[in-house]
């Protein structure tokens, strides 16, 4: 019963935000400040995982693929792997753990030192002011950091496949034109944008029905990483049997 | 005007207010008095709408807060200040903009005419000199009178001031009093306020209710609430002012010759 009840208000929470959002006034300058959070600073975060995923793709994929004799195809397979999968998917948890445990916190200690009450006697909306700037960030960096992820991720590929084992520089690339298709690309993009939504909706949702004092921020904050992050993995099982 | 009536609300099974019915009149103050649980807060959230009753009703200068929605329910808090018991200031804004958020968010002046209005307001509260600090850097006393000017800004009609000295003190505290009390004389708003320093509060305030177990025990001036014979409220007011037992009596001695006159 709880937890339906939960789901529900789940739901309102997430339809509010919809509404809010595409309603205006939009507050620019939060919204600036959380593209700046949440896009901006999980830059290098995301510039690093990138980097060792591709890289281990490349040591990996080689050494399995050379088996098959077929280590010219370490290209596709680092980019199909990076592009359809581990960028969206990767990118996610990375600023789950980054941003949207910061955003519960700081949602949720804004809740129990009666500052989102003070911004409602203010005559202001707490949606419109402290949530639907970081929804729309959220869902505006999500793709633009897996980018950067699949990016880097290719190159780090690149620098073990070709630059440490040998494979040819034009063959790397070359298959890679030949084997990845638009459609990989938006299906990323797809999953990308939604894992945006699903991390704002679930980190927002903790931190605003956070519990009492410290514990209540801390146990939310715990609650938000976990719940997105098996959501994620959930929502990519979905999204990847649905675009196929 | 405010206007309470039956007021019923309960948490998680706990009945905590049972049948508050209280009327503040334009320009007057209420204290809010009673022992700590007994709901005062409570009453404060309700009047400015933050919470929402089982039963009951309250009117704040004819419009029902309830039945307001969106901008409607927005446009009434305009009108309406709170000073909650922490201060309640934004953590990641200095002094200045922690005061100057309601001007920069609900009205069309510039920034130079936000300033000038700022610094005035911080001038009167004593904090001129601070208002780069972070609200992690200034002491309790300091805290209040920031959420004080904060919520003077937009010169509210209705002022709801919970436990504005709790914490602080003595000197400090009666120093947030008087200035509620030259800010009311400025604005003449409506307002009720939460407080056990009854000594400086009775001088504030015109009615006073003291609140017992979820329901109004008493409703009347401070004078009266003094020679008041419930033994309830007796006790609390002793207790609160620790006034001596001859005092007491004078009081006792004055209501006499009051009824002999």
């Amino acid at each position: 019963m709880d937890g339906l009840q939960t789901t529900g208000r789940m739901g309102l929470f997430l339809a509010k935000t919809f509404a809010f959002a595409v309603t205006p006034p939009l507050k620019f300058s939060q919204f600036l400040k959380q593209i700046r959070f949440i896009g901006f600073q999980s830059a290098l975060v995301i510039f690093m995982t990138g980097a060792f995923t591709g890289m281990v793709l490349g040591l990996q994929g080689y050494y399995t693929l050379n088996r098959f004799g077929s280590a010219a195809l370490l290209g596709p397979m680092v980019a199909l792997s990076l592009i359809k999968e581990l960028g969206p998917v990767l990118s996610a948890l990375m600023v789950t753990a980054r941003a949207g445990s910061a955003m519960t916190a700081e949602i949720g200690i804004m809740r129990i030192t009666e500052q989102i009450e003070a911004i409602e006697l203010m005559g202001l909306n707490p949606f419109r002011y402290l949530i639907v700037p970081k929804f729309l960030a959220g869902i505006l960096a999500m793709p633009l950091l897996t980018a950067i992820f699949d990016v880097v991720g290719i190159f780090g590929g690149y620098l073990i496949g070709v630059k440490l084992l040998g494979i040819g520089e034009g063959t790397y690339f070359g298959e890679m034109a030949n084997y990845i298709r638009m459609r990989d690309i938006i299906e990323g993009i797809y999953k990308s944008l939604s894992f945006g939504v699903l991390i704002t909706w679930v980190c927002c949702y903790k931190g605003y029905y956070v519990g009492f004092g410290a514990e209540g921020v801390s146990k939310a904050t715990t609650q938000a990483v976990v719940l997105s992050s098996v959501l994620i993995l959930f929502w990519d099982y979905i999204l990847t049997s649905a675009l196929f | 005007m405010i206007k309470i009536e039956n007021l019923y609300k309960s948490f998680e099974g706990l009945e905590v207010l049972k049948g508050v019915s209280l009327q503040v009149e334009r320009g007057e103050i209420l204290a809010l008095i009673g022992g700590s649980g007994h709901g005062k807060t409570v009453i404060l959230k309700h009047v400015a709408g933050l919470l929402r009753p089982d039963r009951g009703r309250v009117n704040i200068n004819g419009k029902d807060v309830y039945s307001l929605r969106g901008t409607e329910l927005e446009e009434l808090r305009g009108h309406l200040g709170f000073l909650f018991q922490s201060g309640a200031l934004f953590s990641s804004l200095t002094v200045f903009d922690n005061v100057a958020f309601p001007l920069r968010e609900k009205t069309r002046l510039s920034e130079l005419e936000i300033k000038e209005k700022v610094l005035t307001v911080l001038d009167q509260v004593g904090l001129r000199g601070a208002e780069d600090k972070y609200p992690a850097q200034i002491s309790g006393g300091m805290i209040k009178r920031t959420a004080l000017a904060r919520s003077l800004m937009r010169n509210p009609e209705v002022m709801l001031f919970d436990e504005p000295t709790t914490g602080l003190d003595p000197v400090i505290a009666h120093t947030i009093l008087d200035l509620i009390q030259f800010i009311h004389k400025e604005l003449k708003f409506t307002g009720m306020i939460v407080s056990h320093e009854l000594s400086r509060v009775f001088q504030i305030v015109q009615k006073v209710a003291m609140l017992h177990e979820g329901v109004v025990l008493f409703v009347g001036t401070p004078e009266e609430i003094m020679a008041s014979k419930d033994p309830v409220v007796r006790q609390f007011i002793t207790e609160a002012l620790r006034v001596p037992a001859s005092a007491m009596k004078h009081f006792d001695q004055e209501e006499r010759l009051h009824q002999k006159g």
